[in-house]
């Protein structure tokens, strides 16, 4: 019996450094960073200053009046990139039936922006607990429930089949394309647009950071303050963004003569079941969700020829994920190339998952690894290639790209070149 | 572990919990439930003298959740403190110690519709009034939407697959479909799974107050009246329930005796947007053009029937999903009338009694539904409620013994999510 695979045929992003797929892997492959001091509101009272921003023109990326008018900027970034990412898969949802079309968005923190805004009006500033219900903005409970996200996407899909919302946290967008993989080999959808989405630039998410010291107070040099696996990385920088895949049953992709990105060969989610925000230092969790991911993909470790790292620039998880690999990786671990977008992109939560499989896909396409910026020292414990500083070309058929995140979660995901059309003619 | 549905292999739910205005605990929850009682209230905990909402289905516990660790309080909202509370319930129900069992084998997959909703707004209060540095340390776990299941996962050691699943009421049966997938590929052994909600501070009520679905009514008595002439909204409330669900397999293998059911089959589907037709089993030659296809929820109904193996004369009982909304209450009776006939199958909504619970609802349905198949009675919708003759629905008023074996629970989410889950009882 031959397994249903799901395939990546199209793919949309909004991050910073610029809208669409084109800018962002023209900003990653240059080694550009998109971080920089915080214009989203006056952050002269916060710990760290900085933050990776979308330049985002609603208006400009098609969006109308309408929609911008009920949707949080995070529910805008999604549907941008789903737009971008059906185009670009030569409309794959075209005579697809509507119950055959589903839906996976992750986001971590869905509209807090939205649900931020409006409280500090209802509320005259935070000065009253029995907020003034009379006039509320009408689109309020849209924010309140990330579930909405969902629904933007479906419409802009004309998905009627299963639509999910996934919010694991930092691991989100991992998560949310595995869920959507599941819907096509479980036969529940021919198509899916799968992506995360993640807004979070905003004053109670800085300020909840600032709180447990996680990001970098390296205001002084915004664009370098990004620094994973480098010896002096202070933690990571916020980010914002989306990244959508439209995901194919394989046999089917090919059938329409779709073109194929790669494949989605395996994944697994893991809890580490130890603190909120600390991780063990061993990566165990981490380790056995790669050996599992690689066990379902049918592929050894060292068929892995890129390691998209979680690279947050935290110096526990530079540690924990270092160890993850070695255990799952062996000593293929110290000869595969490895390195963190967020480098540049900043972490946006939970759509960096997806921004990054957005990476891996077009480095399988490309054959060119991404760098990570920034890295002029590397940390002499870590001690794996990293791939400091310039792009790779690199002849890259197997990726794999982890996520770690508050909760404890630990994700992996194995993505592959197109297979020969050898399987389920 | 293989990536491959084992030959037979079950979900089975070997453990309950229940967190509900009429009652903490599973047992006290269902006496209330049986009774057919009222538990909504007006609003206890704000003065409530201008706002939109008036009455409420209250968890009759202070803040913080009296049960739950005192060095967790501290660092959860309410929502997350039901659920370690109940997850307590479920694990000693099943009479299950993780401590004494694979880590890696062990999963949790909750389902949350609005996160920690008054831990949020106390702190974006302090900020705002204080300033960013007043911002406590906990913010950053409490208020998003995992925060229960990693908080879950880590009080009880469980390392296996973890899960948060969002659709506000639909998405508490998404989560233990998930977890139920787990269990049936080898990917688990156990998984602890539901939801709980806590959308009863001020602000969460005012931004519900714009869904257009809350009752404005101020008589507990009338406020929430799901398929009848006077359904006028529903009325929110807090709790839910976790289980425990385990592959049969393992639960045989560690000597579980009588499991209250099987998770049976799932099925979910989305509306079409609002403003158009259904465009039903097939795309319409134009888009939004009207057919004569069935409707996204009927089609949640049927894969959820065609995933259990079942045909609609196995359904013994319907857990209503019941929104209270007149739209939503026919469209639901409607699609009940085709699958099962005009008044062709019993159906009940006790959630009339305690009011919504966005993700811990559904659980708490799947809890009902188990317990009314072990007692072999349908516990009713609370009295009060007539239903209207136009919606040829069977609805369960009074306790009704009768064989019970399979049951089928829906639910509906706000933008269009529909889920349908069959619970069956096992063979013994």
């Amino acid at each position: 019996m031959s397994r249903r695979k799901a395939v990546v045929t199209g793919i949309g992003v909004v991050a910073p450094g610029g809208i669409g797929t084109k800018a962002f892997w023209k900003l990653l492959t240059e080694g550009r960073t998109a971080t920089r001091a915080i214009t989203h509101f006056d952050a002269s009272g916060y710990r760290s200053r900085i933050a990776a921003e979308c330049d985002f023109d609603a208006a400009a990326a098609g969006l109308t009046a309408v929609e911008t008018g009920r949707m949080d900027r995070c529910a805008q970034f999604a549907v941008v990139a789903a737009r971008e990412a059906l185009a670009d898969s030569g409309m794959a949802t075209d005579g697809v039936p509507a119950h055959r079309i589903g839906v996976s968005v992750g986001s971590a923190v869905g509209s807090t922006v939205t649900l931020e805004r409006e409280y500090v009006r209802v509320s005259e500033g935070g000065s009253r607990w029995v907020v003034d219900a009379s006039d509320p903005y009408p689109h309020l409970y849209r924010a309140l429930v990330p579930g909405a996200l969902g629904a933007e996407v479906a419409w802009t899909a004309g998905a009627q089949g299963p639509v999910r919302v996934v919010s694991t946290g930092c691991t989100s967008g991992l998560d949310a394309v595995a869920q959507g993989a599941q819907f096509i080999e479980d036969g529940q959808a021919e198509v899916v647009v799968a992506g995360a989405t993640d807004a979070p630039v905003s004053p109670i998410t800085v300020a909840c950071f600032d709180a447990i010291k996680a990001t970098s107070p390296n205001n002084d040099d915004p664009e370098h303050a990004s620094r994973p696996f480098d010896r002096d990385r202070d933690g990571f920088v916020l980010g914002e963004g989306a990244a959508v895949l439209i995901l194919e049953e394989a046999g089917a992709a090919r059938r329409r003569g779709a073109r194929v990105y790669c494949e989605v060969a395996g994944y697994a989610q893991r809890g580490n079941a130890f603190h909120m925000t600390g991780l063990r230092p061993d990566g165990a969790e981490l380790a056995e969700a790669v050996r599992v991911a690689l066990d379902r993909a049918r592929l050894p470790a060292e068929a892995v020829d890129y390691v998209n790292a979680h690279g947050s620039g935290t110096r526990q998880n530079d540690r924990h994920e270092t160890a993850a690999f070695k255990t799952a990786l062996g000593e293929h671990a110290y000869r595969v190339p490895v390195s963190s977008i967020k480098s540049m992109v900043g972490h946006s939560l939970g759509a960096i998952g997806a921004l990054e499989l957005a990476a891996c896909a077009l480095a399988i396409e490309t054959d060119t690894v991404p760098p990570t910026a920034n890295l002029r020292t590397p940390d002499p414990e870590l001690g794996l290639d990293y791939v400091p500083l310039w792009a790779r070309e690199h002849r890259t058929d197997t990726v794999l790209s982890v996520g770690s995140g508050f909760g404890g979660f630990q994700t992996a995901m194995v993505l592959t070149a197109p297979r020969p059309a050898v399987r389920d003619a | 572990m293989p990536d491959t549905v084992t030959a037979g292999r079950r979900a089975v739910v070997t453990g309950l919990s229940a967190i509900a205005p009429s009652g903490t605990g599973a047992r006290e929850f269902w006496r209330a439930v049986l009774e057919g009682r009222n538990a909504l209230g007006p609003l206890s905990r704000f003065d409530t003298d201008g706002f939109p909402v008036r009455v409420a289905g209250e968890v009759p516990v202070g803040d913080p959740v009296p049960g739950v660790d005192p060095r967790l309080t501290l660092q959860t909202d309410r929502w997350s403190q039901f659920a370690l509370l109940a997850g307590e319930e479920a694990l000693r129900d099943a009479r299950v110690r993780p401590g004494d069992l694979p880590p890696l084998g062990m999963g949790v997959i909750t389902a949350s519709s609005s996160g920690g909703n008054a831990f949020g707004q106390r702190e974006i209060e302090a900020l705002w009034s204080k300033g960013p540095r007043h911002v406590g340390p906990y913010q950053s776990i409490a208020w998003f939407y995992a925060a229960t299941t990693g908080q879950l996962s880590i009080r009880h050691g469980m390392k296996g697959p973890c899960g948060v699943v969002v659709a506000e009421q639909a998405g508490g049966l998404d989560a233990i479909a998930q977890a139920r997938r787990a269990l049936v590929r080898g990917d688990a052994a156990m998984v602890l799974t539901g939801g709980t909600e806590a959308p009863l501070s001020p602000y969460a009520l005012t931004c519900q107050s714009t869904s257009g679905r809350l009752s404005g009514s101020a008589d507990p008595e009338r406020a929430y009246l799901p398929f009848d002439t006077a359904a006028r909204g529903h009325v929110p409330g807090e709790g839910g329930a976790l289980l425990v669900l385990e592959a049969d397999d393992a639960a045989r293998a560690r000597g579980a005796e009588r499991p209250y059911g099987e998770i049976a089959g799932h099925g979910a589907t989305f509306d079409p947007p609002p403003g158009t037709a259904s465009r039903g089993a097939a795309s319409g030659p134009l888009p939004g053009a009207a057919s004569h296809g069935p409707t996204a929820l009927r089609r949640a109904v049927e894969l959820a029937l065609a995933d259990a193996g079942a045909v609609p004369g196995d359904i013994d009982v319907v857990f209503a999903d019941a929104a209270g909304v007149p739209e939503a209450d026919r469209a639901e009776a409607r699609c009940l009338a085709e699958v099962f006939g005009p008044r062709g199958v019993p159906v009940t909504a006790p959630k009339a009694g305690y009011g919504r619970l966005y993700a811990g609802g559904a659980p708490l349905d799947v809890v009902t539904a188990l317990l009314a198949l072990r007692e072999q009675v349908i516990p009713p919708t609370p009295r009060g409620v007539v239903p209207d003759a136009g919606h040829r629905v069977d609805l369960v008023t009074r306790p009704r013994e009768t064989p019970l074996r399979t049951a089928l629970v829906l639910a509906r989410g706000f933008g269009g999510f529909n889920s349908a889950l069959v619970v069956r009882a096992v063979a013994r």
